[in-house]
């Protein structure tokens, strides 16, 4: 009975949130405040012609900074929670299925670093690129054609690292002329470019440490 | 109503059914896709809220891009916290907090 | 202005995420002392940085050159400068003493200094940023962090309460996030400063609910009651330097951003809430400290006495209109920042040494643990509310702006609330002072220990005789 109420309480409060919500977002008027039109001018200036693109990794990078700590941050925490889990033998799936992975993993690559590379002009960029990437890597693990990972040796957590090193290094770097990543409008496109690259090639290894770090325990 | 302000209220809709998804379910595994629901929902609202006149706008855009990859981050931890619970205890559920 | 190569606004953030990076490539275990380094770098960075505020009023840092709303703007005032200063005041002995508590193969030490530097990256680039949807990002980084670092290495039951803190930060982050995105919707930008005159009397029923999103979800964040339920199971089982951390400054943090969004953007919304929220404070000060006076583990109970004096903090909401709450506001989260992490770090040595975790089981330790029950007295002295330490100037203050504004009753809950506190921590004196069982056994604790203990507690005393330069600081707020 308890229970019950306490569901009752709970879906009555969140219909009348939706309610009063909804017509409050239909009563808005026009917005104060138009970001289209400054980011529309400043556009040739930011390295790059996909405005989401530029709002992400030029406007407000400062946000994919600590986007990219956060990234980090999680996996890092996995692995202080998984601890010292023993690297299990890979289970080998039916070879059909290998030979389809075998097949697949190449066509992502490309796909991942024309994705990359589009990211200037097209949606796209180092976060999808990277994620890509980490599937490919899931997809080897799932066929058993990649093992598991268990604590992280030196070359992988350089590798995590990297990306992260690179912007904090190029942001950094920045500041010598000018505040905390003002790129100068000759060097953007080159730098963003650079900094997407190194992201990329992190990315995948945190996004694919984020599941591969973890398929170690089952199995133990 | 704009296209924008379906997307909003089906956003405001999502976000309280994760918040009561939260609160309510016990299943741990359940109370992770009620939490990526009630993200899903925010970002729907901060997208079609700003796009509301039918114009498209970068900026909330990007800033969805970024609550994304911190929603991915935030569930594999909690990911990684389940998986752990389940392999010390075999349960899916939260125990009661023992009082102490 | 300082020429931007060394401006430590900028440095504050960027320094903790390369020593944290750096720890990590290092390797599981390591990184003490780069860490320590960087901490006592970061120290006289907010030191400088509080001096440039108190003498000019407001330091600002614009990313990328583009300047609010295009871009995100970095602005540290009178109320910034003081929280990052409590930060790498707190954490730098905190690193300390945890270097000695970690043993070699624990494995809740194995990434601890990552993590902390995270943590830590996190908090600083919280309290300096204006730009409300860049706070969700770090929220998020602190929170995940502080997650992190309870469930590390843990059983079954750290795990379980990392878990529910997880729950209830998430809820509360994503709420704060809806909360961004009305007000996006609203106005068109996420910057304060561009926010700031555009809400005005007449704000929508969106700017209403979005508020009301906004503050329910750092209060999650904050534990006040009720959202309270994660915070006693996460602080009192988590290892005793990271229980010292969570509870001295990523819960400050929150409760910062509502004090940020009352005074600022949200300025014509949130106070009309305000008694609401210092209900809720003093059920949270009766409810923490009665829980405190039943608890049979010694950090359950210092962790209820978190939840009680958090709720002090929301008793100055209705006396923001007034002169004085914001000084008080700030110098009880001081107090308590610098006693709570000397209290739980005395608490983990008094745990190592006599190997239990019960209140019971410190019968004799004033005998064998001088330093460490003296520096948990002190931290006690400044939770009871005692001259002269910085526990009694917070109430005091808080006491005087109630009274100033006729509000006597908030005077009563505070004076209540410092007699309850004396029960908890006299329990646990009283223990103390008993005679050692001879049953007892003592496992010696590295002197750096009982030290680290010592000096964090005493500062929570001695700031109590400089209060003055602090409330200077404060002065200086835009």
């Amino acid at each position: 009975m308890k229970r019950f109420s306490l569901v009752v309480l709970v879906l009555s409060l969140a219909s009348a949130f939706v309610f009063f919500l909804g017509g409050a977002m239909l009563e808005l008027g026009p917005t104060a405040i138009d970001l289209r039109a400054p980011v529309a001018a400043h556009l040739a200036e930011s390295g790059v012609t996909h405005p989401v693109t530029a709002v992400l990794l030029n406007y407000r990078g400062y946000d994919t900074l600590l986007e990219i700590a956060v990234l980090l941050l999680a996996l890092l925490a996995i692995l202080a929670v998984v601890g010292r889990a023993p690297a299990s033998p890979t289970r080998a799936a039916h070879p059909v299925l290998q030979a389809l992975a075998r097949l697949a993993v190449p066509l992502m690559v490309v796909v991942a670093v024309y994705l990359l590379w589009a990211g200037a002009f097209r949606p796209g960029g180092a976060f999808q690129a990277g994620a890509v990437l980490a599937a490919a890597a899931v997809l080897l693990h799932l066929v058993g054609l990649l093992p598991g990972w268990s604590r992280p040796r030196l070359g992988l957590r350089i590798g995590l690292a990297a990306g992260f090193a690179l912007f904090l290094a190029v942001a950094a770097g920045l500041l010598t002329q000018g505040s905390l990543l003002q790129y100068p409008p000759a060097a953007a496109g080159v730098l963003i470019l650079l900094i997407e690259s190194g992201l990329t090639v992190s990315l995948a290894l945190i996004l694919a440490g984020l599941f591969l770090f973890l398929s170690c325990e089952a199995e133990a | 109503m704009s296209t924008g302000f379906i997307f909003a209220l089906t956003g405001a809709i999502l976000f309280a059914a994760g918040v009561a998804g939260v609160v309510l379910i016990g299943h741990l595994l359940r109370r992770i896709l009620a939490f990526n629901l009630m993200g899903s929902g925010a970002f729907l609202v901060l997208v079609g809220l700003a796009q509301r006149q039918d114009v498209v706008d970068p900026v909330p855009q990007a800033m969805v891009l970024t609550g994304i990859v911190v929603a991915v981050a935030a569930t594999a931890l909690a990911l990684a916290l389940v998986r752990k619970l389940h392999t010390l205890t075999g349960q899916l559920e939260l125990p009661d907090d023992v009082d102490a | 202005m300082l020429e931007p190569l060394f401006d430590p606004l900028v440095w504050l953030i960027l320094l903790p995420l390369t020593w944290a990076m750096l720890a990590f490539v290092l390797g599981p275990g390591r990184g003490a002392w780069l860490a320590i380094a960087g901490l006592a770098t970061q120290c006289w960075l907010a030191f400088v940085l509080a001096q440039t505020v108190g003498a000019g009023g407001v330091a600002n840092h614009v990313v990328g050159g583009w300047g609010a709303p295009l871009g995100i703007d970095l602005a540290v005032d009178g109320l910034s400068a003081a929280m990052l200063l409590l930060t790498q005041a707190v954490a730098l002995p905190l690193a300390i003493y945890a270097r000695s508590y970690f043993k070699s193969d624990d494995p809740a030490g194995t990434w601890f200094w990552p993590l902390m530097g995270f943590l830590i990256a996190g908090l600083n680039a919280l309290f300096v940023s204006a730009d409300l949807f860049n706070l969700y990002v770090t929220l998020e980084l602190v929170g995940l962090a502080a997650v992190g670092l309870v469930a590390a290495g843990g059983g079954a039951q750290q795990v379980a309460a990392a878990l529910r803190y997880l729950f209830a930060t998430l809820v509360g982050s994503g709420a704060y996030l809806l909360g961004v995105a009305l007000i996006y919707g609203a106005y068109g930008t996420v910057s304060i400063s561009t926010l700031l005159p555009l809400v005005t009397n007449d704000t929508p029923l969106l700017v209403w609910i979005a508020g009301g999103l906004m503050v329910s979800g750092l209060m999650l964040k904050t534990a006040l009651f009720p959202f309270h339920f994660w915070l006693p199971p996460a602080h009192g089982g988590a290892p005793a330097p990271v229980s010292a951390l969570l509870s001295a400054l990523v819960v400050k943090a929150s409760f910062y951003l509502i004090l940020r969004l009352w005074l600022g953007p949200l300025q014509t919304v949130l106070p009309a809430f305000a008694w609401l929220l210092a209900m809720l404070g003093a059920a949270a000060i009766f409810w923490g400290s009665w829980q405190a006076i039943r608890a049979v583990k010694l950090k359950r109970l210092i962790a209820y006495s978190t939840v009680a004096q958090l709720g002090y903090l929301f008793l100055i909401f209705p006396l923001l209109a007034g002169h004085g709450a914001l000084e008080a506001g700030v110098m009880q989260i001081f107090a308590h920042g610098l006693a709570k992490a000397g209290m739980f770090a005395a608490a983990g040595v008094l745990i190592k040494a006599t190997g239990q975790d019960t209140v019971a089981g410190l019968a004799g330790a004033v005998e064998r643990l001088p330093v460490t029950m003296f520096a948990f007295g002190l931290a006690g002295m400044t939770l009871m509310g005692l001259p002269p330490s910085s526990g009694f100037l917070a109430k005091w203050l808080i006491i005087e702006a109630a009274l100033a504004q006729g509000y006597w009753i908030i005077a009563v809950v505070v004076l209540a609330g410092g007699l309850m506190a004396a029960v908890y921590v006299l329990r646990v004196l009283r223990q103390a002072f008993l005679l050692t069982p001879a049953s007892a056994t003592l496992t010696p604790v590295p002197r750096m220990l009982e030290w680290s203990a010592f000096v964090l507690a005493a500062a929570s005393v001695l700031l109590g005789l400089r209060g003055v330069e602090l409330m200077q600081l404060l002065g200086a707020m835009a």
